[in-house]
């Protein structure tokens, strides 16, 4: 009981960390862009909050832990949504490939968020914000409340702002004008186009938001997650990847990514606890193995859904190609 | 009076740009992106630029053993560019070279682990190879056959067997080497399975075989029949359909290939370069081959000139780090800045903006 107690207080906030960059790419998949620059992204809101907040926490003597946090939060938005209008910018107007953009994207953001992160980590190997704690602050009085406050109320807000996030993007995709629109652009962008819909306006829009949201992922997990801990290394492009799978797993529905993610979280913890729970020790190249468990899964769910051929759960038909009006 | 509401500019389709222009405009974009790159390096270190370049330049140039890795680097990267070539000819995303990379390199390092010391050195050099081109076929053939079969997304698909390959890998790595911190380099005593040097060069066999490659490929896309099919698959399913191709078949014979040839890849790697195998080997090169297959438009020289390129700027950025205390992500921006302006450039090659001239008002007035 305790293993599973512990199993869920880790898949949870890992989940979050995919739920954030997963419901920013459904947008902007949603709109028939297909950025594989996600990693990019979350280094770059990551990288952009942390240095935020720890600049302001270290330049003033009494710091405000609240204009900390949304400081840092605007921070991050800011820079992944800079991220995703450089992939806007060249795929949209300029209808360089998405594929290959988004790749380079991932490059670059990768780049910039090291390479400055090293002159804050300033020859030390780790540095840490404060603010992580504020980011932590459980829900009062119900966290203290037994097993069910534990798992239920004991994360930090972004916790519950992710599932807030997913409901209200399943609202506008599914229940709003804007949301029709949009999945129209990515069915067919010359047929939205006709229907007087500004493709290329909508296209800007889902894309750089999406970046921003996926953003505020690296942010969860630099402030959240890993405690404020800056360090160089490559944890975040792994979990970019992760993202993208994650929205595959979802077939494009923010409400399925609210279970998905927290799903992938225990499937990729799987290998620590599952030892314990069924109670004898396993050798080490075995969880190797059982780390490849939430990647077969979202293979998997590639191979059903179009074995299916369900309308409703396939991709945008346009993904992946650029709208250029003249083109038949 | 109509008035006309013609837009400020509009774009239209080029047909087939001279050759002039796309140089041109290449070029252009290479040399803009050097100068953002120079206004970086200044805003943000105050360094010189031009000092910074010329350091640069000492990464790939200062000294033979320099040059050397540099080539074999090249060599790396190369070739997973000539085995995505076909691949992404046919518009089939293979996101997947990485991990089938791996598996070669994987297949290669279990041949050289059970059979090093035990066989003749020229049938485990054969075993290593058939062993690697075969797993890194069938890392190819998997999702090309969800593809041609089912129209599994590829990208997707390819993108996640990346994943399985690096674990795969991991669980080798730490069963055989036991209790020892790392692997280090399979049979150190005996060197089994190591390429001999050649010509006095480590390398040498890797680069022979990138070359023998670049102008095979280039016959293989230009002159063959399934050249020729690749490219109508990838111009158009239907048209090709139609043509009486045999589309599915096309998608899995060139996904087979070319995963045996990022196999080959591993085989090279492992054999000739690390002689070890790691999560790393293949290094991220099966993601940045894709940028050189795509911006070299599959012809396999270009991609030598592309690939040379970036890794005379990894190379440089290397030197810059260590030469004023930076740090070699440096070469990750200025790529991903080069390759923004190249990959931007390419809509002056394809694409012509015409910006409004008023000659239609005119025309109107006189109709009116």
């Amino acid at each position: 009981m305790d293993t599973l107690i512990a199993w869920i207080l880790r898949a949870i906030p890992f989940g979050t960390i995919i739920m954030y960059g997963a419901l920013g790419e459904i947008i902007t998949e949603k709109s028939g862009n297909l950025n594989l620059g996600v990693p990019g992204i979350m280094y770059l809101g990551g990288f952009a909050g942390f240095a935020s907040a720890y600049l302001y926490e270290n330049s003033v003597a009494e710091p405000n832990m609240v204009f900390c946090v949304v400081l840092a939060l605007f921070c991050a938005f800011v820079a992944a949504m800079f991220g995703g209008l450089i992939y806007s910018f060249l795929t949209i107007s300029l209808r360089a490939n998405q594929n290959v953009t988004g790749l380079a994207l991932t490059t670059f953001g990768m780049g910039v968020a090291n390479f400055f992160g090293v002159f804050i980590l300033d020859g030390r190997t780790a540095t840490q914000s404060l603010v992580y704690k504020t980011f932590q602050t459980k829900i009062p009085v119900l966290s203290g409340m037994g097993v069910i406050g534990q798992t239920v109320f004991g994360y930090g807000f972004m916790v519950y702002a992710a599932i807030v996030l997913a409901i209200i993007l399943h609202h506008v995709l599914s229940h709003t004008r804007t949301g029709l629109n949009l999945r129209a652009i990515g069915e067919n962008p010359a047929t939205a186009d006709a229907a007087g819909i500004s493709v290329t306006r909508y296209k800007y829009l889902a894309t750089c938001l999406g970046a921003g949201i996926s953003g505020l992922g690296g942010l969860y997990y630099v402030l959240d997650y890993n405690q404020g801990i800056w360090a160089t290394t490559g944890q975040i492009e792994a979990l970019g990847w992760l993202a993208v799978a994650l929205v595959i797993f979802t077939t494009w529905k923010p409400l399925n990514a609210i279970w998905g993610s927290y799903l992938f979280g225990m499937l990729y913890w799987l290998y620590q606890f599952l030892p314990t729970l069924i109670g004898f020790s396993v050798p080490g190249y075995i969880t190797d193995l059982i780390q490849m468990v939430p990647y077969l899964v979202t293979i998997a769910v590639l191979i059903i859904t179009s074995l299916r051929k369900k309308r409703e759960d396939q991709p945008p038909a346009s993904l992946g190609l650029a709208y250029f009006r003249e083109e038949r | 009076m109509t008035v006309s509401h013609e837009p400020l500019m509009r774009i239209v389709k080029r047909g087939e740009s001279p050759f002039k222009l796309k140089l041109l405009v290449r070029l252009a974009a290479v040399l803009l992106a050097l100068i953002v790159d120079a206004l970086f390096i200044y805003f943000v270190t105050g360094l010189d630029p031009l000092a910074v370049y010329t350091t640069m330049f000492q990464g790939t140039f200062s000294t033979p053993m320099r040059f050397s890795w540099a080539m074999r680097d090249l060599a790396s990267l190369l070739l997973i560019g000539i085995a995505l070539a076909p691949a992404f000819k046919m518009r089939f995303w293979n996101i997947g070279a990485e991990g089938q990379v791996l598996m070669g390199a994987l297949a290669t390092a279990a041949v050289m682990v059970f059979y090093g010391g035990k066989v003749p050195n020229a049938i485990l050099y054969a075993a290593m190879l058939v062993a690697a081109v075969f797993a890194g076929a069938l890392w190819g053939f998997i999702p090309g056959w969800f593809k041609a079969r089912l129209g599994t997304n590829e990208t997707l698909f390819t993108l996640m067997m990346n994943y399985v390959a690096i674990q795969l890998v991991a669980c080798c790595v730490n069963i055989w080497r036991g209790q020892a911190s790392g692997l280090g380099k399979l049979n150190m005593k005996t060197k089994a399975g190591w390429f001999p040097q050649l010509f006095g060069q480590r390398y040498n066999i890797n680069l022979m075989i990138t070359v023998l490659l670049v102008v095979l490929m280039y016959c293989y896309l230009r002159y063959s029949k399934q050249g020729y099919e690749i490219a109508v698959v990838g111009e158009s399913e239907n048209t090709a359909r139609y043509a009486g191709i045999n589309v599915g078949k096309v998608i899995i014979r060139t996904m087979i290939l070319s995963g045996a040839l990022c196999g080959l890849t591993g085989f090279l790697i492992v054999g000739g370069r690390d002689q070890t195998i790691s999560t790393t080997t293949a290094g991220g090169n099966g993601f940045t081959a894709i940028i050189v297959a795509w911006l070299a438009k599959f012809n396999t020289f270009y991609m030598a000139l592309i690939s040379f390129l970036l890794i005379f700027l990894e190379k440089g950025a290397g030197e810059i780090a260590s030469a004023y205390n930076l740090n070699d992500f440096a070469s990750d921006i200025i790529a991903g800045i080069i390759l923004f302006f190249i990959l931007g450039s390419e809509f002056f090659i394809n694409y012509k903006p015409i910006f409004r001239t008023g000659r239609h008002e005119t025309i109107n007035k006189e109709v009116a």
